[in-house]
């Protein structure tokens, strides 16, 4: 295994590079340097080399191309984990759901790679209005999550509201003119339910149609749903006690 | 279901029945005692958890001295041994007790002591009924996380109606999908419980099933009659099954149970 011979060609596999010859890295490398990162260090094959090799690739694999934001899968992980977190420790916790608003008119008007400008800031502004120990994902074309462990129902509003507005005070430049162009988002939350194990999909669902909602009452706001969520409203209860007593036909 | 004793062996883990109610006051406590006692009848080995942390009366329906209590387990004072008491229907009984109000709210500590609790009893019951508070708070909530399946106590009144359905929505909203059964209390006509059942199915489906992954469908258990017998073996501190069994309500609750025994 010495670092300065010769590479060997791939028919003679065996004598220098010993196991690191038949592995086939190429595309792996390719994927790295266009990623923008630097091959790993020391001998091609050795356990370092490797590993550094597998450490790059999760982390490309982690995230979301275009943003560097943590991908669906990764955010999928992290969801599950914070659910069986919640229900073991009790500590509050917020998922935020957030989509760009009118982000169709974006693409249509100024281009794709407007679009992807457009994201990006997104993105950026998503990762600057929260804490480091919080986790913003790209789950879609427009679509973004912050998960925010150990937060507290009472900073829920401002942290959301932090979120909006600072994506609504970014301003995009976009190419050759540098028009500037400004998004807005919608931003739909909950809270994981605290002490009893639930499911990931159960608080997604629940964190989304407070995302619909806030689409629905004209966007650019936020919508929480309040720890009173489990009230009975003023229609579920007429309809509830309305056609009661029914009398069953015999 | 009713051959010989069940062994460990042949059936390890007990099925976990949370008995809640929303609303208190409509015969949760009751109504888990006297299905323990037909439970055991057939030959099961029941076990009721008095998970009333803060407001326990198992100990009072059953006419039983909370002598060693969850309470004493919890503080290291007892084992489970100790604590698990013959109740008059042939079940075991884990009595809350009243020094217990400390626990009424959700901690961790409270979460790995009735873990550790469950884990120790569910090896060695066939069915552990979970007794919880009335009201939808986090203790009753979390209890409820631990069951097989939900057992829903319910009155036709609309005040019980109304925190069933509570219930029923914040269970369906926030945890993983378990079969949820409804016991009607105190009907007043033939079918009132169907009738019940039907209403609530109905608001839950336009409200709370378009919500969810999986459509929630409500089963009922049974409907017990309003019955003077009742008013009579609580007076008495008797279970209704041994002291009024041919009673409508015993009927009903007898035939309750037996549909318990099927998932």
């Amino acid at each position: 295994m010495d670092p300065t011979a010769p590479a060997a060609p791939p028919e003679s596999a065996g004598h220098t590079a010993g196991p690191a010859a038949a592995l086939r890295l190429e595309t792996a490398l390719a994927l790295l340097r266009q990623a923008g990162q630097a091959e790993p260090a020391g001998p091609p094959g050795s356990p370092a080399y490797l590993q550094m090799l597998i450490d790059q690739l999760v982390d490309l694999s982690s995230r979301d191309a275009l943003t560097g934001l943590a991908n669906r899968r990764t955010f999928e992980l992290a969801l599950a984990r914070e659910v069986d977190r919640v229900a073991r420790s009790g500590e509050p916790a917020l998922l935020l759901m957030v989509d760009i608003d009118h982000f169709k008119r974006v693409n249509d008007s100024h281009g794709h790679a407007a679009g992807d400008l457009v994201i990006r800031a997104v993105a950026q502004a998503l990762t600057d209005s929260v804490r480091p120990m919080d986790l913003a994902a790209r789950i879609g074309g427009e679509e973004f999550a912050v998960l925010l462990p150990n937060c507290p129902a009472a900073f829920g509003p401002q942290v959301a509201a932090r979120v909006r507005q600072r994506v609504a005070r970014t301003e995009v430049a976009l190419p050759p003119e540098g028009l500037r162009l400004s998004v807005t988002v919608s931003v739909g939350g909950a809270f994981a339910p605290q002490w009893v194990r639930s499911t990931p999909g159960i608080w997604l669902q629940r964190a989304d149609q407070q995302l619909y909602r806030a689409k629905g009452e004209g966007r650019d706001r936020v919508c929480l749903e309040h720890a009173a969520v489990f009230d009975v409203s003023a229609l579920e209860r007429d309809m509830l006690l309305g056609g009661h007593p029914i009398q069953e036909p015999e | 279901m009713s051959q010989a004793v069940p062994s460990p062996a042949a059936k390890p883990r007990a099925r976990i029945t949370a008995v809640t109610s929303g609303k208190g006051g409509v015969g949760k406590t009751f109504v888990a005692a006297n299905l323990a006692a037909a439970l055991a009848r057939q030959g099961e080995r029941v076990l009721v958890l008095d998970a009333d942390l803060g407001l326990a009366n198992l100990d009072v329906v059953l006419n039983l001295a909370a002598r060693v209590t969850l309470h004493d387990v919890f503080t290291g004072r007892a084992s489970l041994d100790e604590a698990l008491q013959s109740a008059p229907g042939g079940f075991s009984v884990l009595l809350a007790g009243s020094g217990l109000v400390e626990y009424s709210r959700m901690t961790p500590e409270v979460r790995d002591k009735l873990l550790d609790v469950i884990a120790q009893v569910r090896p060695r019951f066939d069915h552990v009924l979970l007794d919880t508070g009335a009201g939808i708070s986090d203790v009753v909530l979390f209890t409820v996380s631990l069951a097989d399946e939900v057992l829903i106590v319910a009155t036709p009144e609309p005040t019980s109606l109304t925190d069933a359905y509570a219930t029923i929505k914040v269970l369906a909203s926030t945890q993983a999908a378990r079969p949820v059964r409804l016991l009607v209390n105190q009907t007043q006509r033939r079918s009132e419980g169907r009738a019940v059942l039907a209403q609530l199915q109905q608001v839950l489906d336009r409200f709370v099933n378009p919500t969810l992954p999986q459509p929630l469908k409500l089963a009922l258990l049974g409907e017990v009659p309003l019955d003077a017998a009742v008013r009579e073996s609580i007076l008495r501190r008797q279970l209704l099954l041994e002291s009024l069994p041919g009673s409508p309500a015993a009927i009903a609750l007898a035939g309750a149970a037996a549909k318990l025994l099927t998932p």
